[in-house]
């Protein structure tokens, strides 16, 4: 499906990031918008709420974030596109509700504008310090989707693209962006609503009372049920069964476990986006995400321009981690080294997958602010050696 | 006599999932029965097929009902419920949306989504089944116990002091308050009737019986003996309007306390969505 040309503003526009994601919702089709303002988030509530209502759409600034993020799973199975945003303290809020959206497996995009922690931390000030909180913050096993924009242009692309994934697995999809990239104000290029590309949900076409909403299909994503069609459906956080009744036994637990680990994992080739370059000859690859990706490029520059076999993976996504190519890599290269703002976060997994086959190396700080280019320079010399 | 018991059970049957088997996880002679019984008769009465029918829940004892109806049936967070049925009303104001809740969950964890959802008016009618205690998780205190009221976590009498849910409900701001216990089933059945048909946010506290542990607990006898205690306390409020403070002490205010009409909160919504797009 295309997206409908009212929802989408083409042309080229000056936009901070932030802009630029409720944009990308509004292309996505997205209808409701429960928010709650924080620092530095607040702006995608603000356009939104300006926006959506221009256009058929509904924003609520909730009481909270554990109503706003109620909220968008409650608008999603009432079969309209929904989405929230938050940053630091809201997003620890939303956590145990977010594990119910990955339970009910409602398809919905949680955008987190990331700023300085742990606690009030730095408000106004950017961090990449939650991605472990959003891979495991809510209680339970589960797998999760995170995509990291580096720009502007990248956020209005990703918010839609975070849109299609939620559709396609059944599941809410995170937008890890951080106060650099949502503040920073760039041409963002909106193209005509007919090159964007949307995918619609996916319903049962079985009749009422034999529609399960969790029903076992051989992608691992059950269709999803309408509401108000005649099959009463019945849905709920406790672990249940293909019906969605509550069963409390380990049988059912690991049938409705596996299935929202299943589902992520058995198409990890196809969600993972990783953009590579120079990685065929290297003897070192420089990984990292969303702002960290552009902050490394003046010094892995001069290192190339030095001589030095450096390769660079940008990831896209961030969640599933691409486990399978960091393994590979790993028995290619000298070293691996991770460029994130935090101390070791995302680190962890690409160190956990090298295995001891390469050296690893971390360029973290505590955010505030984006990596110094002298730090990056120097862990790759240290890296080739 | 036994035809006309016949029919109403055939109404209830109607509504019960045909799949899911009983016996309830409710204890026998809880009041959540009686509740769930007179939604179904208010639902039946008005007409509502069931498929137009959401039922909200939270977590608790009483936020196990819509696992028994044959509605749309969203079980949710503890407290969370209202936030849910906030997005879902927006989704589809065509379809009526019930929360039900506890009165741990509709005040202590839920107490701000709560307010928030009485304050904005919007067209949800909730049931609060006060029983004064935590149920499910085995009979601590809720902001519903009564000072001096014992459960496990107030061993020595509760020390607080606990909230009016029906004040509470008009203050911050719901169109349609009600009271009544699971006695007054008759009563119960046309409040809910009342609340639906209503625009608006309508909040029905429907008093009932915990006996497995308030009652326990507290010396309140079964499960009947709790039930025509509430039929003795109750007294409706065109008779309490003529009792003095003194005379009111213990006893269960109940009727619709408080009506108004005010604008919904999704139609409001609508207007400004249309005036946008052109006073369509
Ligand atoms: C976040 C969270 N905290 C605590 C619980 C545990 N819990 C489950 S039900 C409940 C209280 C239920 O009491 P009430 O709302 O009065 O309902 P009742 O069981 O009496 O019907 C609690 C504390 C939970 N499920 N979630
Ligand atoms: S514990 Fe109390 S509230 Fe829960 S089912 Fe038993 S009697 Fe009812």
């Amino acid at each position: 499906m295309k997206a409908d040309p009212k929802n989408v503003l083409t042309g080229s526009h000056y936009l901070d990031g932030n802009y630029a994601c409720a944009e990308g919702a509004i292309a996505a089709g997205c209808k409701f918008f429960g928010g709650y303002p924080i620092t530095p988030s607040t702006e995608i509530a603000e356009r939104v709420s300006q926006r959506f209502p221009l256009l058929g759409g509904v924003f609520i600034q909730m009481e909270d974030e554990l109503a706003s993020m109620a909220s968008i799973l409650g608008s999603s199975w009432g079969g309209v596109k929904s989405m929230s945003c938050t940053s630091g303290p809201g997003f620890s809020l939303m956590m145990e509700n977010f594990g119910l959206g990955i339970m009910l497996e409602t398809p919905c995009v949680l955008v987190n504008v990331q700023r300085g922690g742990p606690s009030t931390g730095l408000p106004t000030l950017p961090g990449q310090a939650d991605m472990m909180q959003a891979r495991w913050g809510s209680h339970g096993d589960y797998e999760v989707i995170a995509l990291a924009p580096d720009s502007p242009q990248e956020s209005f692309e990703l918010v839609i693209h975070a849109f299609n994934l939620s559709e396609k697995y059944r599941m809410p999809v995170l937008v890890m962006t951080d106060e650099c990239v949502g503040h920073m104000t760039e041409k963002v290029v909106i193209p005509p609503a007919e090159e964007i590309e949307l995918l619609e949900r996916k319903y049962t076409d079985k009749k009422p009372g034999e529609a399960l909403p969790f029903e076992p299909t051989s992608d691992g994503v059950s269709p999803m049920i309408p509401i108000g069609k005649g099959h009463k459906f019945h849905i709920t956080g406790l672990t249940h069964d293909y019906r969605g009744y509550p069963v409390i036994n380990a049988e059912t637990q690991e049938k409705n476990v596996r299935r929202l680990i299943d589902k992520v994992n058995m198409h990890a080739d196809e969600i993972i986006w990783l953009e590579e370059k120079d990685v065929e000859d290297a003897e070192v690859v420089i990984m990292a995400y969303g702002i960290s990706s552009r902050v490394i490029q003046p010094a892995v520059a001069k290192a190339r321009k030095e001589g030095i076999k450096i390769g660079q993976i940008k990831m896209v996504t961030v969640w599933p981690f691409p486990e399978k190519r960091v393994r590979e890599l790993a028995g290619k290269v000298k070293s691996l080294i991770m460029v994130e703002m935090n101390y070791g976060q995302v680190f962890l997994e690409m160190d956990r997958c090298a295995a001891g086959k390469c050296r690893t190396y971390l360029v973290g700080h505590a955010g505030g602010t984006v990596h110094n280019a002298v730090d990056v320079y120097n862990t790759i010399k240290e890296a080739v050696k | 006599m036994a035809t006309a018991v016949k029919q109403k059970s055939d109404v209830i049957l109607q509504y019960l999932r045909p799949h899911k088997k009983m016996p309830s996880v409710w204890c026998a002679g809880c009041g959540n029965g009686i509740i769930m019984s007179a939604i179904i008769r208010a639902v039946d009465k008005l007409g509502y097929s069931k498929d137009e029918v959401v039922m909200v829940s939270g977590i608790g004892c009483s936020s196990r009902m819509p696992i028994y109806l044959d509605f749309n049936a969203l079980h949710t967070t503890h407290g969370r419920a209202l936030g849910f049925a906030t997005g879902v009303k927006f989704a589809r104001p065509d379809l009526k949306v019930i929360v039900i809740t506890g009165d741990g969950d509709a005040l202590a964890i839920g107490g701000n989504h709560f307010i928030h959802a009485c304050r904005r008016n919007i067209d949800i009618t909730t049931i609060l089944i006060n029983n004064a205690i935590y149920g499910m998780t085995g009979g601590q205190g809720s902001p519903a116990t009564p000072s001096g009221a014992f459960s496990t976590t107030t061993p020595y009498g509760n020390v607080e002091k606990h909230f009016e849910p029906c004040e509470l409900a008009r203050a911050a701001g719901a169109t349609y308050v009600g009271r009544t216990t699971v006695y007054h089933a008759t009563q119960m059945e046309k409040m809910i009737a009342g609340g639906l048909a209503h625009s608006g946010f309508a909040f029905i506290e429907a008093i009932s019986n915990c006996q497995t542990y308030f009652g326990r607990l507290n010396r309140k006898g079964d499960a009947v003996a709790m039930i025509k205690s509430f039929k003795e306390n109750a007294v409706m409020l065109g008779k309490a309007k003529k009792m003095s403070e003194e005379e009111l002490e213990g006893k269960i205010v109940i009727g619709t306390l408080y009506r108004t009409e005010k604008t919904e909160f999704c139609d409001e919504y609508q207007r400004v969505i249309d005036s946008l797009q052109g006073g369509k």
